[in-house]
């Protein structure tokens, strides 16, 4: 069993924002949605507003950690009944036109278990992917996905919680690329506030983890992003987009080259205007 | 007893907590706060005081004499969970994990159903300990089950319908847990059935073992010795493993769990989980799952809405695999006739859950001699079904005019 020794380009891409001064900016769009190919240039979209990484995120028929938002997309993707395997191929196709961040997969752990880990992690390489998250995968249950990451150089990323409480250390130490840690109990989407303990959370998941961290669940502004920029090193916002790409839907697909290209822009803009100013 | 599951929730390769990483630690305070008190007289004598004196158990192992000698085959006694207070078994649950929740301290209960039994025996207990208590129903089982919803508002609870996905069961257990996941910290959630992440496949089946322990002993006093089979419908598989369980270990005794074949298992209506599905990771465990080839669930269909689930408890994917029960499925219209046959031969109308455990034993007696013995579990009462048992005779008969 080799282990890969070229770094990974989540790293590169932190070790790089962290030279600057800068935090980074991760949208999450659900794959597929409102089909494939509008998915390649999102995709494309996100990086021209200046995102450093991107989570591609495969629908599910039962996500029980996303909120409504996201619900939504994933119903509207498997409407064009698509497979795991066809989300994946967006990063692939994304590359090709020139995208050049690193790609992390966010997928529930049945379609992937349905797949074969063996065959999933020869596709994630196939197609480029950096890291995954597999919200409904605790560390309890995580050691073959892990293993697997590990042999593959890809990182498997551990979700914390406010309520993680002791496992914070067990989960920060021996994370791999950043620790996503969620902003407040409960599923991914839009809110005005986070859980009250937030700012000391932070610190503790910045004390045990020898990697990045990064902010997700409800950030949907830039001055949510701000507001988090100098307590980690990343902000995730999912649903906020997710919500924007829902809106232009019928410009994404109306067949009208011009106003495709409106709704691609409406979508651009708004990641765009999420980025935190840089801290002076 | 057999020493499942282990320590990681796991029988055999299913079971285990595949869970957000925010329910985590709840779910080890739970099992924590179980682990304590599943052995302490106190909380044992609670629990067994209020199964008696407010449920009315031990309930009845009843003779079916008549429709014995109908079928003219085995001797067949009827488990009558069907009269427990709120009529199923699913009070024997409630009460067990209601009674934790206080001496947790928790205020707050949730719950999904699907028939509204369970929300009804939820709203039950909590009504009883002064609890609050929000029941998440699919919307299409709120219209299914108007009377449920009624009386669980009666009970002073809030029921509230999920318009997410398949607007049934499954959505309602979905939307429960992201309920539970934003409220966890003064939450807690009295699941239904022994499915879901450790420990509840454990906890559930605990609660609900009494249904064997007590036929046991009642076919020892009434004919001497154990039956030759167990019958029970399994939609989760919450009445079905608690007869099951205490009988695992008697090797002479057959088990077998009745799924719902819907409008037949060649088509695309129907909730056969062991039949038609494969192991999978769905709603916090590993096991047999009504799913496509790439992972994603299907919708389940039946006219019993406590059996509509494209899932099944671990520990029944594990008795399946060591081949210690086997699962058979029984349509929705041969549900009916057996819900037919023993309203008329009994006077006993079975909730359409439980009448798919009747069709099959309509099916086996007559097959087997006269001194063997079946004890099926009539896990419900008809009562909640009168209504879609009417307008589904309708349906059938315009067809057929």
């Amino acid at each position: 069993m080799s282990t890969i020794t070229t770094p990974n380009a989540i790293d590169t891409v932190f070790a790089g924002l962290k030279a600057r001064g800068e935090t980074a900016l991760m949208p999450f769009m659900t794959m597929g949605d409102p089909d494939l190919e509008t998915s390649v240039a999102l995709v494309q979209a996100a990086e021209a507003a200046g995102a450093h990484m991107i989570e591609l995120g495969i629908p599910y028929s039962d996500p029980l950690a996303d909120g409504p938002v996201i619900q939504r997309a994933s119903e509207r993707a498997l409407k064009n009944r698509i497979s795991l395997t066809d989300c994946m191929a967006v990063a692939s196709k994304a590359r090709e036109r020139g995208v050049k961040m690193p790609f992390i997969l966010f997928s529930y752990f049945n379609p992937a278990l349905q797949l074969g880990l063996e065959r999933f992690f020869e596709l994630l390489k196939e197609h480029g992917f950096s890291g995954i998250i597999i919200p409904d995968l605790p560390l309890e249950e995580d050691s073959e996905m892990r293993a697997l990451a590990e042999v593959n150089g890809i990182h498997l990323i551990p979700l914390v919680a406010p309520t993680s409480e002791a496992r914070v250390e067990r989960i920060a130490s021996q994370a791999k690329g950043f620790v996503y840690c969620v902003s407040s109990l409960g599923v991914t989407g839009v809110r005005s506030t986070f859980h009250e303990g937030i700012d000391s959370f932070l610190s503790t998941v910045r004390r045990a983890a020898s990697v990045p961290i990064c902010v997700g669940f409800g950030i949907s502004s830039r001055e949510h992003a701000e507001r988090f920029a100098g307590q980690c090193d990343g902000v995730i916002v999912g649903s906020a987009i997710v919500r924007q790409v829902e809106d232009v839907i019928p410009q994404l697909t109306s067949g009208n080259e011009d106003e495709r290209k409106q709704g691609l822009q409406v979508v651009q803009d708004f990641i765009a205007g999420l980025k935190p100013r840089k801290q002076v | 007893m057999s020493q499942v599951p282990d320590q990681h929730g796991r029988f055999g390769p299913f079971g285990g907590k595949y869970v957000p990483e925010t329910l985590m630690n709840a779910l080890i305070e739970l099992e924590e706060a179980y682990q304590k008190y599943k052995d302490d007289p106190d909380f044992l004598e609670e629990v067994r005081y209020l199964l008696k004196q407010y449920s009315g158990r031990p309930t009845p192992l009843y003779y079916a004499e008549r429709l014995s000698q109908h079928l003219g085959g085995a001797k067949i006694y009827l488990k009558r969970e069907d009269l427990n207070h709120t009529g199923a078994h699913k009070i024997n649950n409630t009460i067990g994990q209601a009674v934790l929740a206080k001496r947790m301290g928790k205020k707050k209960v949730i719950a999904e159903t699907g028939a509204g039994q369970h929300g009804v025996a939820t709203a039950t207990v909590a009504a009883l300990m002064g609890l609050e208590c929000k029941v998440f129903m699919g919307e299409e089982d709120t219209k299914r089950q108007q009377l449920n919803v009624f009386r669980m508002k009666l009970l002073g609870s809030e029921v509230i319908p999920v318009m997410s996905g398949t607007r049934t069961l499954k959505d309602a257990c979905n939307e429960t847990l992201r309920y539970w996941v934003s409220h966890v910290d003064d939450t807690y959630y009295i699941l239904g059935s022994v499915t879901g992440p450790h420990p509840y496949p454990m906890m559930v089946r605990d609660f609900q073992r009494i249904i064997g322990l007590e036929s046991r002993e009642q076919i020892l006093e009434a004919e001497g010795r154990l039956p030759d089979l167990v019958v029970a419908a399994v939609g989760g598989g919450s009445n079905a493993i608690g007869i099951f369980h205490p009988f695992i270990e008697d090797t002479g005794v057959r088990l077998l769990g009745v799924e719902a074949a819907g409008r037949g298992v060649d088509t695309e209506e129907h909730a056969a989980t062991m039949t038609k599905g494969r192991p999978g990771v769905f709603q916090g465990s590993m096991s047999y799952v009504l799913q496509d080839e790439g992972g994603q669930v299907l919708p389940a269909h039946s006219i019993s809405a406590g059996l509509d689930y494209p899932g099944i408890g671990p520990e029944h994917a594990y008795l399946k695999d060591t081949n210690r029960a086997e699962y058979v499925p029984i349509t929705d219209k041969e549900a009916l006739d057996a819900l037919n046959i023993l309203s008329r031969m009994e006077g006993i109308i079975p909730a359409l859950e439980s009448a798919h455990a009747i069709a099959q034993v309509l099916k086996v007696a007559p097959t087997m001699s006269k001194d063997e013995i079946i004890v099926v579990s009539l896990s419900g009462r008809g009562d909640k079904d009168v209504e879609s048992i009417m307008s589904y005779l309708a349906v059938e008969e315009g067809q057929q005019s």
